[in-house]
C-alpha cells in the first residue's frame, strides 16, 4: 500500500512537471534522428549504433533524474520526515525504482517505435526485447542514482557523478572499441561494469531473431546489479544523523 | 509522556546539548524557548530519533525514541517546510494519509484544521512561506498523533493566524495528545502549559508559565528568562 502511494506520488510530482515529462520522451528520439543523418550513407552502422543507443539513453537520462530527485528529498527534508512514518525504506527505493520504470517504458516505446519505424532501424530480433532491455537499464540508471545521491551534498555534485558512474561504462561497454579487442585490463573492467551486458542483450537481440540463452544471462547480471545497488542504497538511508 | 535523561549531543566537535534532563507530562503544551543556536532543534531531533546522540537516554512513551512502534504515534513538523513542493497542498496530505493506511476523507479533515482548504489544489511551491509551512503541519495531523512534536511552527505567520494555531493547539492537548511546541518568541511562552527554557545546551527553567513569572518576580516573560539567565551566569 505504502509502496503503491509512494509510487503515484512520484508520478503526479513528475506530472506536474510537463518539461521534464517532454523532454524525456522527445530528447531520445531527436537524438536518434541525428545519428540517422550521420551514418546516413554508412551501410549498417546505423543499426549497431542506434540498437546500442536505445539502451544506453534511458540508462543516463533516468541516473541524472534519480539522483537529482533523491538528492531533494534529502535537502528539502522529506526524506528524514518520511522515516520517522511507517515508511520502509525499500518502500521509497522500490517506489523510484517503479515510478521511474513506467516513465521508461513510455520513453522506451517511444524511441524503440520511432527507430523502427521512422528510421528504419532493422534488427533481426523483435522490437519489444529492445524495449524490455532499455526498461531494464532505465531500473538500473535509477538504482545508482539513488545510491549515488547519497554521496553528494549538492546538485552541483551530483551531477558530476555522471562522468565518475556512467561515462566510464559507456566508453568500455564494446561501442567504441569491440570488447574482444580492448587490452586484458580493459576488458576485466568491462566485465566488471553492469551496461556491458545490457548493450551484449542488445546486440544479440540485433544478430539473432530468437532471444538467446547469453541474452537471457546478460538480463539476469544486469537485474543482479540493480538489486546490489539497491540493497547499497537502502544501507545509505539512515533513521539517525548527525 | 517523553523523559529525557542526561541527553549529552555533539555535532561536529562542539556540544550542543550538554546533559539535558527534564519530563514532558501528558496531554499538555510545553513550549521549548530558547534563543537560536541554543539546541532546540537537536533536542526535538532527539526526541524524535533522527538525531545521533553521544550519551544519554530519551523514552518517549516507554519506549526509545526512535522505536519503529513510535511511527504512528508521533508527529513531526521541522523547521523548514517538509513537502514537495511541486505537488499540492491536497497531494501532499493525501500522500501522508496513506503511508498512515487513512484516506482521502482524512487527508481533508488536517487540511481544514491549518485553513488550507481554499489553497487546497495549489501547488506548494507557489504558496507564502506561512502557508507553506501550514501544509507541512497539516501532513503531521494525520491520524492524530499522540505526541506532536513542532519545530517553530508559527514563524511568519501572521497575529490571527497564530492565535487560530494556538488555539488548534490547545484543542488538541484536550483531547489528549501531548504537544512539544519550540518558539524562540517570548509572546508565545505565556500560550504553554509548560515551559523548558533551554540556552547554550543547558536546560536553565522547567516550570509552569506562572511559577517562572513569580519567582522571577516579574510578569514579564521576557524579562523572566534575561533573570533566569543571570542567575546562571554569575557576571
Amino acid at each position: 500500500m505504502i509502496l503503491l502511494a509512494t509510487t503515484g506520488r512520484i508520478l503526479r510530482q513528475l506530472r506536474h512537471d510537463r518539461r521534464t515529462v517532454a523532454m524525456l520522451v522527445v530528447v531520445p528520439v531527436l537524438l536518434l534522428t541525428l545519428l540517422y543523418f550521420m551514418y546516413r550513407d554508412a551501410g549498417t552502422t546505423f543499426d549497431r549504433i542506434a540498437l546500442t543507443m536505445l539502451g544506453i539513453f534511458p540508462f543516463v537520462i533516468m541516473f541524472l533524474v534519480t539522483s537529482i530527485a533523491m538528492l531533494r528529498e534529502r535537502t528539502t527534508g522529506t526524506l528524514e520526515r518520511l522515516l520517522t512514518t511507517p515508511m520502509r525504506k525499500l518502500d521509497l527505493l522500490f517506489g523510484y525504482g517503479i515510478a521511474f520504470g513506467l516513465a521508461a517504458t513510455v520513453q522506451g516505446v517511444v524511441a524503440t517505435g520511432a527507430a523502427y519505424w521512422l528510421l528504419g532501424l532493422s534488427t533481426t530480433g523483435s522490437a519489444g526485447l529492445v524495449v524490455l532491455v532499455a526498461v531494464l537499464n532505465a531500473v538500473l540508471g535509477v538504482a545508482l542514482g539513488l545510491f549515488c545521491s547519497a554521496f553528494a551534498r549538492t546538485e552541483f555534485q551530483a551531477v558530476q557523478f555522471l562522468p565518475v558512474v556512467v561515462v566510464p561504462q559507456i566508453l568500455l561497454c564494446g561501442l567504441f572499441v569491440p570488447r574482444e579487442q580492448m587490452a586484458g585490463w580493459l576488458e576485466a573492467i568491462s566485465n566488471a561494469l553492469p551496461l556491458t551486458y545490457a548493450v551484449d542483450a542488445l546486440a544479440q537481440v540485433g544478430r539473432y531473431a530468437e532471444p538467446t540463452a547469453d541474452m537471457w544471462w546478460d538480463l539476469v547480471i544486469v537485474a543482479g546489479a540493480v538489486v546490489a545497488a539497491l540493497v547499497l542504497a537502502a544501507a545509505t538511508l539512515r533513521r539517525r544523523t548527525g | 509522556m517523553i523523559e529525557v535523561n542526561d541527553l549529552v549531543v555533539e555535532r561536529g566537535k562542539r556540544e550542543v546539548l550538554r546533559g539535558i534532563t527534564c519530563t514532558i507530562p501528558t496531554g499538555l503544551v510545553t513550549g521549548l524557548l530558547g534563543p537560536s543556536g541554543s539546541g532546540k532543534t537537536t533536542l526535538i531531533r532527539a526526541i524524535v530519533g533522527v538525531q545521533i546522540v553521544k550519551s544519554g537516554t530519551v523514552t518517549v512513551l516507554g519506549e526509545p525514541a526512535g522505536s519503529a512502534s513510535l511511527r504512528r504515534t508521533v508527529g513531526y513538523v521541522t523547521q523548514s517546510p517538509s513537502v514537495y513542493a511541486d505537488l499540492t497542498v491536497r497531494e501532499n496530505v493525501r500522500y501522508f494519509a496513506a503511508l498512515y493506511g487513512l484516506g482521502a476523507a482524512e487527508a481533508e479533515r488536517a487540511i481544514d484544521d491549518v485553513g488550507l482548504a481554499s489553497a487546497a489544489t495549489q501547488l506548494v511551491g507557489n504558496l507564502s512561506g506561512g502557508q507553506r509551512s501550514r501544509a507541512s503541519l497539516a501532513c503531521a495531523l494525520i491520524g492524530t498523533p499522540r505526541l506532536l512534536v513542532l519545530d517553530e511552527p508559527t514563524v511568519g505567520l501572521d497575529p490571527v493566524l497564530r492565535a487560530d494555531l494556538w488555539a488548534k493547539f490547545h484543542a488538541l492537548a484536550a483531547e489528549g495528545t501531548t504537544l512539544l511546541v519550540s518558539s524562540h518568541v517570548m509572546d508565545e511562552a505565556g500560550r504553554c502549559d509548560r515551559l523548558l527554557l533551554i540556552r547554550e545546551g543547558v536546560l536553565i527553567g522547567d516550570d509552569t508559565p506562572a511559577a517562572i513569572r513569580e519567582r522571577a518576580g516579574t510578569d514579564d516573560l521576557e524579562e523572566a528568562f534575561l533573570r533566569r539567565i543571570r542567575e546562571q551566569v554569575p557576571a
